[in-house]
């Protein structure tokens, strides 16, 4: 069977993967529709984000926020999920269909660690053998999450290729797949990869924006004007827009990490600053050389330290239907503390980017505009590394 | 569309030789190391050379590979620094690209015809199986260079023959699940997933992953029409130039101990 159309995003999205994995996707893309008509399978899965992850998710008015940028902002709050993420959303779902298909070892890779958590964290309640890749720097730099995933019986390997962060573990995750995707299944983390990932993945995370839209309904009693989310591969972003690409009243900004500038060659903005290129099975903005050699990325947070991002982005981006902007490591920095400081809700560095961009943009609302922000996690994971950048920011300060 | 490589591989199946297909990684372990394999390698019983172009995330190969594209880009290897050895050299074998669809995406069009002017006969894509990009396999196989597909053996008979139609120059057939890499054993399902191919297949086959001594160049050129060494010759380059040659006369040996 050939890759059809509903493998693409427009241009974007493909399956570019070596021969070996084609019948591994091909099957898992029926196994997915056979499961997702099977009331059984979507009761079981709807029981557990009931009933394990806790979801619906809450919808948090921010009143202290709101009188900072002047507008009524609206928080969705994934880091309230069991594992403090919305990386669970999908890692469930995906850990629960590969059940299914009777493999009984789960690989996955990891950046910040959170999907790594979420993923372990399914195995070992589903019984399943998991092995989690994640770039020895990325270990260095988020050392509670793997041993997160130690207790939970998670083998984390460490990759030391590359630049030793989420590239080169989804590099190694993939290296793993091509041996043994007659056992086992690969559940990867965002929005990426080849068809069926992107769609797969977005369509578990779906249940973000589906429950904000009806939220702000029940709650606000109208659309947000704008929803905004950080994105690094997109996976958050993608679960808040779908439900609302229709409504095309309301504005879509994804907020890209520009590191130390986005003309510093320092940042991970795909979108900003890419060229389509392929990379890990799928067609998109990629970073990279003029010879087509990836760029490495940078962020001051480890989920978003990747160099390409979803192809649904990339084509919601050309299609003008979605915008992109980016915020730097030192002005996330300050969304992490604003957020902390005026909400009592400390956030992801990852989500501090988005907050950052909503405190940037102060004045391009009016008072009667609503802002939905994906809160996409909790910053626990964060919270000794910003500790070690406010103490050295204060040093420098002197 | 030229068949030069195809032929080049029939003759040698008519003369009763086993092809040795040698890949090399460009600019591994340095420019003139590579100049010298390229030069060097058809006296010492190579029939088909494969020019790996390094790129930065080789995600189908193992860590000989990998570590070798790695040095390589390090010292500023790129495709068309792959494409002035060949030119320079003008091996008196055929030269096959070896490549993640990315460099050549980014070398733009043309790319292909800067190639055949260098004196490349084909090209190979690890990442872009048969039907998943219809319009850039058009570009790759419609141009100048034979167009080498792979089958894996996880392909399915029906996929099998779809792979033998589109591809030309000779079907690659990855002896075993995994990424490049040298291995102990042959595949138990080897035999199996040649004769099923080979029902399916006018082209040459050549065998390949794993393929690092005498013993299995024998066992797998028993079977196929040529058989393909990579991790093994990319690790005995890293030692030295002389090391390389030794082993690719070792596997000529071996596999012409087997012409009939």
């Amino acid at each position: 069977m050939a890759a059809g159309d509903s493998d693409r995003f427009g241009a974007f999205g493909g399956r570019y993967v070596p021969e070996t994995l084609v019948p591994a996707l091909e099957a898992l893309e029926v196994a997915l529709a056979e499961a997702l008509a099977d009331p059984e399978f979507v009761t079981e899965l709807d029981q557990v984000l009931q009933h394990y992850v806790g979801r619906p998710s809450l919808l948090t008015e921010a009143p202290r926020l709101s009188e900072e940028v002047g507008v009524t902002v609206w928080l969705k709050r994934e880091d309230l999920n069991h594992t403090g993420a919305h990386k669970i959303n999908n890692s469930y779902a995906q850990a629960l269909l590969g059940k299914r298909m009777g493999k009984r070892r789960i690989i996955a890779e990891t950046g910040a660690g959170q999907h790594g958590v979420a993923t372990a964290t399914a195995c070992a309640r589903l019984g399943l053998e998991c092995v989690v890749y994640m770039g020895e720097e990325d270990m260095r730099r988020q050392q509670l999450n793997v041993f997160r995933m130690q207790l939970m019986g998670t083998t984390v390997v460490p990759v030391t290729s590359g630049t030793r962060t989420l590239k080169d573990a989804t590099s190694e995750a993939i290296r793993d797949w091509v041996g043994t995707s007659t056992h086992s299944h690969y559940i990867i983390g965002s929005v990426v990869g080849p068809a069926p990932f992107p769609r797969m993945v977005r369509d578990f995370q779906a249940i973000i924006g589906r429950e904000a839209r009806a939220q702000m309904l029940a709650r606000a009693g109208r659309l947000p004007t704008s929803v905004v989310a950080c994105v690094g591969g997109g996976s958050n972003a993608m679960g808040i827009f779908h439900a609302f690409v229709d409504d095309q009243a309301v504005e879509l900004i994804g907020v890209e990490a520009a590191g130390e500038g986005v003309e510093s060659g320092r940042h991970a903005a795909s979108l900003t600053k890419g060229v389509p290129g392929v990379l890990h099975g799928f067609l998109s903005y990629l970073l990279q050389d003029a010879h087509g050699q990836i760029h490495p990325a940078h962020s001051i947070s480890a989920g978003l330290d990747y160099p390409g991002v979803g192809p649904e982005h990339a084509f919601l981006r050309d299609s003008g239907r979605a915008t992109y902007v980016s915020v730097t490591d030192e002005a996330a920095l300050a969304g992490f503390e604003l957020l902390s400081r005026l909400e009592g809700i400390i956030p992801a560095l990852e989500t501090s980017h988005a907050v950052a961009w909503i405190a940037g943009a102060r004045g391009r609302w009016s008072r009667d505009d609503a802002v939905l922000l994906c809160v996409s996690g909790r910053g626990d994971k964060d919270v000794s590394q910003v500790a070690d950048l406010i103490a050295a920011r204060a040093a420098g300060d002197t | 569309m030229t068949r030069a490589l195809t032929d080049h591989l029939v003759e040698c199946r008519a003369l009763g030789r086993r092809a040795l297909v040698c890949y090399v990684t460009a600019g591994h372990p340095d420019p003139a190391a590579s100049l010298r394999l390229l030069r060097e390698l058809p006296a010492a019983g190579a029939d088909v050379i494969e020019l790996g172009v390094p790129f930065s995330d080789p995600l189908a190969d193992g860590p000989v590979i990998q570590a070798s594209s790695q040095r390589a880009l390090e010292q500023g290897m790129t495709l068309d620094g792959a494409l002035a050895l060949v030119s320079e050299v003008r091996p008196s074998v055929p030269v096959v690209l070896f490549s993640y669809l990315n460099p050549l995406l980014a070398a733009g069009q043309q790319v292909l015809a800067r190639a055949a002017d260098a004196g490349v006969q084909g090209v190979l894509v690890t990442d872009l199986p048969v039907g998943m990009d219809p319009e850039r396999e058009a570009w790759l196989g419609g141009g100048p260079l034979e167009f080498v597909r792979l089958v894996a053996p996880t392909t399915p008979l029906a996929r099998m023959a779809e792979i033998a139609k589109h591809g030309s120059g000779f079907v690659y057939l990855i002896s075993r699940l995994g990424v490049t890499g040298m291995q102990s054993q042959i595949a138990a399902d080897l035999p199996r997933s040649l004769a099923e191919l080979r029902s399916v297949c006018a082209l040459p086959i050549c065998v390949g992953f794993g393929i690092s001594d005498a013993g299995q160049a024998r066992e797998i050129g028993a079977m196929a029409d040529g058989i393909v060494v990579g991790s093994a010759l990319v690790k005995a380059a890293d030692s030295s130039v002389d090391d390389a040659l030794v082993l690719v006369r070792e596997l000529r040996a071996a596999l012409d101990s087997l012409a009939s």
